[in-house]
């Protein structure tokens, strides 16, 4: 096993290989060291390929374990493979002779050309030594020379340098008197170091402190540049890099920068700021004065030529709003960029591309600037506001929209300018700020113009009454002001028309904030809240409310005061809530809704509700109008039963005047609903209504016998008897109920209640014969007039018994007036 | 908590006055005044039995006419005051006197005649025996009649408007309203005497007449208040003056008006206008509150005697209305009891009901009547019950309902 011990150190292979490889090595003596489950077909002696083949052994075991066929065939086959491998071997011999009969060719010709080789070579280094033995003595003798090349260039140099440090003060004077500054600078910073250097030699602490002189005097002549107000924005850069290379301290610079910056923004500042009131003449000059001086200042500066045309002093007291901003824009919004990109360029880029400088400055320097353009913004946004809420007036709004945008707008380039900064954040705040002020004016002035419109109808519903006043005699008093003018529809439409014309134009000037082409209208504020709270709610909304709430007072306050509204008014507002009601609230709305594209994130007042409101409105303005009405009926007849001494009158020969009045203000009444309500529905009545005779006369003529019977304990109960069963079948009488939007129901209600007073005051008296008499003509007449206003005329025969009855009651001798007679009087008028 | 059904009685007349009688704490007893121009008129005296739910009464005959205003005494109970109308014709020399006063060129015939209202004071007869509503046959039998005390003698001054006594006071002292005039009486003689002592007079232009008027219970009965067509004036009984007005008061005529009984600045006051309105009149600029429930004419409001937040309004909607005035009660919170009255459960209870304080409120709306309801009163001896009074005669005795009577209590 010495094989193994000799190839240990053949790296493994594959399997395969191996194995080709180990039978080349077999054939050749070799052998690679075998692994442990090899050892055994290694060792194994009747492998025919392995190293330890042994033919005995094989040949003894193919004899005993084969028959004769199968020894045959191995036999045939072993002949077979010995041949072939004869054949494969004389194959290689022959090819492997060839080989090396061309090696041994070879190898004799490179010994042919490797003999030439070396000659050439032998030649070669005797011809190098010649060069070398040559160049050393070239060097040799070039030695000298060279090295005071050398010596003299370098004196050379030293001299031109030390003539630039004694020439430096000079020049630097000249060029401190060509304010040639930058370049002075560069010259002293080339050679302040060796100047440093050198500075023990006393030549050069001269020339040092020459410079240091010059360079202090240069410093100190800038700072005052920088001082200096005039310079433009460019040339305070360059001092300011000018002042930072002469190692300045960056944050007084900074300082510097802006407080020379920040005067310059608040005489801009203070110019707009004198805009804003202009109201006396002398603010007023002096604020122009101050506008020259700024003109003058601007016309200083090339970048600030448009503000000249804009801070001219205009003709008009007080420039237009969009005036005011564009000027705004144009002088400090536009300069304070200005400052801003300046200074980032000075402080902070510089400053970073400078690796010298700490990041503390840039930190610094940023802290500054956001300090310092919040501060003056704040300024400015105060200016801006305060002239903002100046602006009272809501003719044009597009003025103040342009004007909000233009402000918005310019506030962006400060946005990109300074990314963090709050100033757009703020400026967004005015604007919606600004805008919701406007939607509550535009409140205010449909308020304002709805209470004038109500004026004017007022007086339009005074003056034809005046005119009737004068022309016709006859009816007199307030029987004329409840004379309806013709044109109450007329006056009602137009009415209705210029309130709707109103909230239209009104919601156009607001749709502007809301205009495509404004840079704040695609702010979330004015795409949600802004529509749907702003306009719809505290406009729209708040408009119709206020609507109701002024017609809910009109009903408050006239009802103490002893009806300081005219009537007529309570019918015309009633007619228009409850066409708002029906159709105008939901048209406004809808419009609103649809011009705003309302996305109602947040809960809004439902129409229904509104409606709900609206009518209610209505039906308190009817009420309210029907209880007037009465009341002024009612006054006339209570007036007239208490002042009459009804005991003793005279036997009736008329109606009293009271009576006609009564019918005539009845009449009046009805036209005037009759022209803004439908008729309404009445129950059929009989074609003999005024003809109709009085149930309780006969009831009372009754009684009156009753009365003349003897007293019996029964009787008097008898007496009621009738009426209380008539009670018990008719339904309760509510007198000052609610009416229906029609004018029967209206008409209704009036004389409900002014005949119901008639009974409660004719309780209250005592009567004599003929003032029952009175009352039963008095009853009859209106029994025949009124019964065509109303909606049940049993109503009005119910009312008219009672207070027959109640009269008849409240007799001392009732002995009733003849029906026949009755009728001639109240035919006779 | 079935409420007890109202109770009802019917008078064979028409009436208008209602008082309870004031001097008595024990039975539950009203007196009602009747209007009848051609019989006897009566004064019923309702006696309420509240365990049996029945109603005694006993009928008196008023013989000087229709009964306006009836007033009891604070002091006696068989005392009571009238105002009433008398047919002038049957009084000659009064008719001659007014003859001469009003000098009317001349009476065409004797059967003209004049209305004139006086003003008496009534004693009862003591031996009232009780009989029961269930057995009407009984008044068949003659009933006794009032006996005449004192005439209080107005007729110089008007016609007698109502007649006020003075609240706990001891009987002696009674304001009558006449015309434009106020009176200040004096009852001596066992109230068989009645002198004038001071007299106001409301002066302005027209015909001005007091429509009724109410002696405070404060200011140790200094004060009274008075109503005349749309304004309400307080005089001082002293110096008989005026010390403020409510111009305006109401839009219409006031009909009457009340003080409440624990706050001596608060008035309630109704009228034409349908409203009820509560004043304070350290300010009256403004009313306090004002109720609208009614749908015609309040011609009567009173304060419950002892729980002040309870409201009684009469209209000739024919309607009577128990409002709970809780927001301007002298018990704004409900009724206050000390901690150590409580138990432990009360206490909880308690805080339960203070922590929602009672609303203003419409307690109940009777409908009982079915005509004009011109008089309305808390009984003087049970402050849950009162009465009320329509024109045909109907007087409904109603409670005020459990569940709101404990609430006030509890």
């Amino acid at each position: 096993m010495d094989v193994e011990g000799d190839d240990s150190a053949l790296p493994e292979d594959s399997g395969r290989r191996r194995k080709v490889h180990g039978m080349l090595k077999l054939y050749y003596g070799l052998n690679e060291e075998g692994k442990s489950n090899e050892q055994p077909q290694a060792l194994d002696p009747c492998d025919i390929n392995g190293p330890h083949f042994d033919p005995e052994i094989y040949m003894n075991k193919l004899r005993r374990e084969c028959t004769l066929a199968e020894l045959m065939d191995q036999e045939t086959c072993m002949v077979k493979q010995i041949r072939s491998l004869d054949s494969d071997m004389q194959t290689l011999v022959y090819e492997n002779y060839n080989k090396f009969i061309s090696a041994t060719d070879t190898i004799r010709k490179m010994k042919n050309d490797f003999k030439k080789m070396e000659d050439e070579m032998d030649c070669l280094s005797a011809n190098m030594e010649a060069i070398t033995d040559f160049s050393a003595r070239i060097s040799g003798t070039l030695q000298d020379q060279h090295t005071q090349i050398t010596k003299l260039s370098g004196v050379h140099t030293l001299l031109r340098k030390l003539q630039f440090l004694f020439e430096l003060p000079a020049r630097l004077n000249k060029c401190l008197e060509l304010q040639a500054y930058s370049q002075a600078v560069s010259s002293h910073r080339r050679a302040r170091c060796v100047l440093q250097q050198y500075s023990h030699l006393p030549s050069f602490r001269g020339i040092q402190d020459d410079c240091h002189a010059i360079m202090d005097k240069l410093a100190q002549e800038l700072r005052q540049k920088f001082r200096d107000g005039g310079t433009s924005a460019k040339d305070l850069s360059e001092c300011v890099e000018l002042l930072l290379q002469l190692d300045e301290p960056a944050e007084e610079l900074c300082d510097k920068f802006l407080s020379h910056a920040r005067s310059r923004l608040e005489s801009d500042l203070q110019g707009l700021e004198a805009e804003i009131r202009p109201h006396s003449s002398s603010s007023r000059r002096e604020s122009s004065f101050h506008r020259s001086s700024l003109t003058a200042a601007a016309a200083a500066s090339p970048n600030e030529n448009i503000s000249n045309l804009t801070s001219l002093p205009s003709p008009t007291s007080n420039a237009d709003i969009l005036e005011f901003i564009d000027r705004g824009c144009n002088e400090f919004v536009s300069s304070l960029c200005l400052v801003i990109t300046s200074y980032q360029e000075l402080f902070i880029v510089h400053a970073q591309s400078d690796e010298l400088a700490s990041k503390n400055i840039t930190q610094m320097a940023n802290a500054k600037l956001h300090a310092f353009v919040d501060d003056l913004a704040a300024c400015y946004f105060s200016l801006v506001e305060r002239r903002i809420q100046e602006e009272k007036s809501v003719g044009d709004n597009s003025l103040l929209v342009r004007a909000l945008d233009r402000f918005h707008r310019r506030l962006q380039a400060v946005a990109k300018l300074l990314p963090g900064s709050s100033v757009p954040h703020h400026g967004t705040e005015i604007v919606i700020r600004a805008a919701t002020e406007r939607v509550k004016q535009y409140l205010s002035a449909l308020q304002s113009f709805y209470m004038d419109s109500l004026t004017d109808v007022r007086q339009a519903l005074a003056t034809p009454r005046l005119s009737v006043a004068g022309g016709a005699s006859h009816l007199g008093g307030a029987g004329s002001g409840r004379d309806a003018p013709t044109s109450l529809p007329e006056l009602l439409s137009s009415l209705s028309a210029s309130i709707l014309n109103q909230i239209k134009s009104v919601l156009a000037s607001v749709h502007l904030f809301t205009a495509k082409d404004i840079t704040f209208s695609n702010k979330p504020y004015f795409k949600g809240e802004f529509c749907s709270q702003g306009v719809r709610e505290s406009l729209v909304v708040s408009f119709i409310k206020f609507i109701c709430q002024s017609s809910r007072q009109f009903c408050e306050s006239a009802g103490d005061k002893g009806g300081s509204t005219p009537p007529i008014l309570l019918l015309l507002l009633s007619r228009l809530c409850l066409d708002y009601e029906t159709s105008t609230i939901s048209y406004i709305l809808t419009l609103t809704d649809e011009q705003f594209l309302v996305q109602h994130h947040t809960p809004v007042t439902p129409v229904t509700a509104l409606c709900a409101e609206a009518r209610e409105a209505a039906q308190k303005l009817l009420n309210h109008y029907v209880k007037v009405q009465g009341l002024i009926i009612s006054q006339m007849l209570r007036k007239s039963v208490e002042t009459r001494d009804w005991v003793n009158t005279i036997e009736p020969r008329n109606v009293r005047a009271v009576m006609k009045r009564v019918v005539e203000d009845a009449t009046s009444i009805d036209v005037q609903v009759g022209l803004l309500y439908e008729e309404g529905v009445r129950k059929a009545h009989s074609s003999d209504s005024s003809k109709r005779t009085f149930s309780v006369y006969s009831s009372s003529r009754q009684q009156a016998a009753r009365y003349a019977a003897s007293y019996t304990p029964s009787a008097p109960l008898d007496t009621n008897l009738l009426s209380n069963i008539h009670k018990l079948f008719s339904e309760r009488i509510d007198i000052f109920s609610s009416v229906e939007f029609n004018k029967v129901s209206v008409m209704t209600g009036i004389i409900k209640i002014s005949l119901k007073t008639f009974l409660e005051c004719v309780r209250l008296r005592t009567f004599g014969r003929y003032g029952l008499q009175q009352i039963q003509v008095d009853c009859h007449y209106l029994q025949m007039y009124l019964w065509r206003f109303v909606s049940d005329e049993n109503l009005v025969h119910f009312l008219l018994d009672e207070i027959v009855g109640s009269s008849a009651h409240r007799c001392l001798d009732p002995a009733p007036m003849e029906q026949s007679v009755i009728e001639v009087i109240c035919e006779r008028g | 908590m079935e409420d007890d059904a109202p109770v009802i009685y019917g008078l064979e007349f028409q009436a208008r006055a209602l008082t309870a009688q004031t001097a008595e704490t024990d039975a539950i007893r009203f007196l009602v005044g009747t209007q009848s121009l051609k019989f006897e008129n009566q004064i019923h005296v309702i006696e309420f039995d509240d365990e049996n739910n029945i109603i005694n009464k006993n009928v008196l005959l008023h013989q000087a006419g229709e009964i306006w205003h009836i007033g009891a005494s604070p002091a006696d109970k068989a005392v009571l005051t009238t105002c009433y109308n008398k047919s002038e014709s049957h009084c000659l020399y009064l008719f001659f006197f007014f003859l001469i006063l009003l000098s009317r060129a001349s009476f065409p015939t004797a059967s003209d005649s004049r209305v004139v209202s006086c003003a008496a004071v009534w004693r009862m007869p003591c031996d009232l025996e009780t009989e029961s509503h269930e057995s009407p046959d009984d008044s068949a039998h003659n009933p006794q009649a009032l006996e005449l005390l004192c005439h209080l003698d107005d007729s110089t001054y008007g016609n007698a408007a109502c007649v006020l006594w003075e609240p706990m006071g001891d009987g002696k002292r009674v304001i009558s309203l006449a015309d434009n005039h106020a009176l200040l009486w004096d009852l001596q003689e066992s109230f068989t005497q009645a002198k004038v002592s001071s007299t106001a007079t409301l002066e302005g232009k027209g015909q001005l007449k007091f429509t009724s008027g109410k002696w405070s219970p404060h200011h140790n009965s200094s004060q009274f208040a008075t109503a005349n067509e749309t304004a309400i004036r307080a005089w001082d009984l002293r110096t008989m003056s005026q010390i403020y007005c409510i111009e305006n008061a109401h839009g219409q005529l006031v009909r009457d008006l009340d003080f409440n009984p624990n706050r001596q600045y608060y008035l309630a006051s109704c009228g034409d206008d349908c409203k009820v309105k509560f004043w304070d009149v350290r300010n009256v600029q403004e009313p306090v509150k004002t109720l609208e429930d009614h749908s015609h004419w309040v011609w009567s409001v009173r304060y419950n005697h002892s729980h002040d937040q309870l409201v009684l309004t009469a209209s000739s909607d024919s309607r009577l209305i128990l409002s709970n005035m809780v927001s301007i009660s002298s018990e704004p919170f409900g009724h206050l009891v000390d901690d150590d009255e409580l138990s432990e459960g009360e206490d909880n209870h308690q805080e339960e009901k203070n922590k929602e304080p009672l609303k203003d409120s419409v307690v109940s709306t009777y409908e009982e009547h079915e005509d004009s309801v011109y008089a309305a009163e808390w009984s003087s001896a049970d402050p849950w019950l009162f009465a009320s009074l329509s024109y045909d005669g109907r007087l409904v005795i109603n409670r005020v309902p459990r569940a709101l009577k404990y609430r006030i209590l509890l």
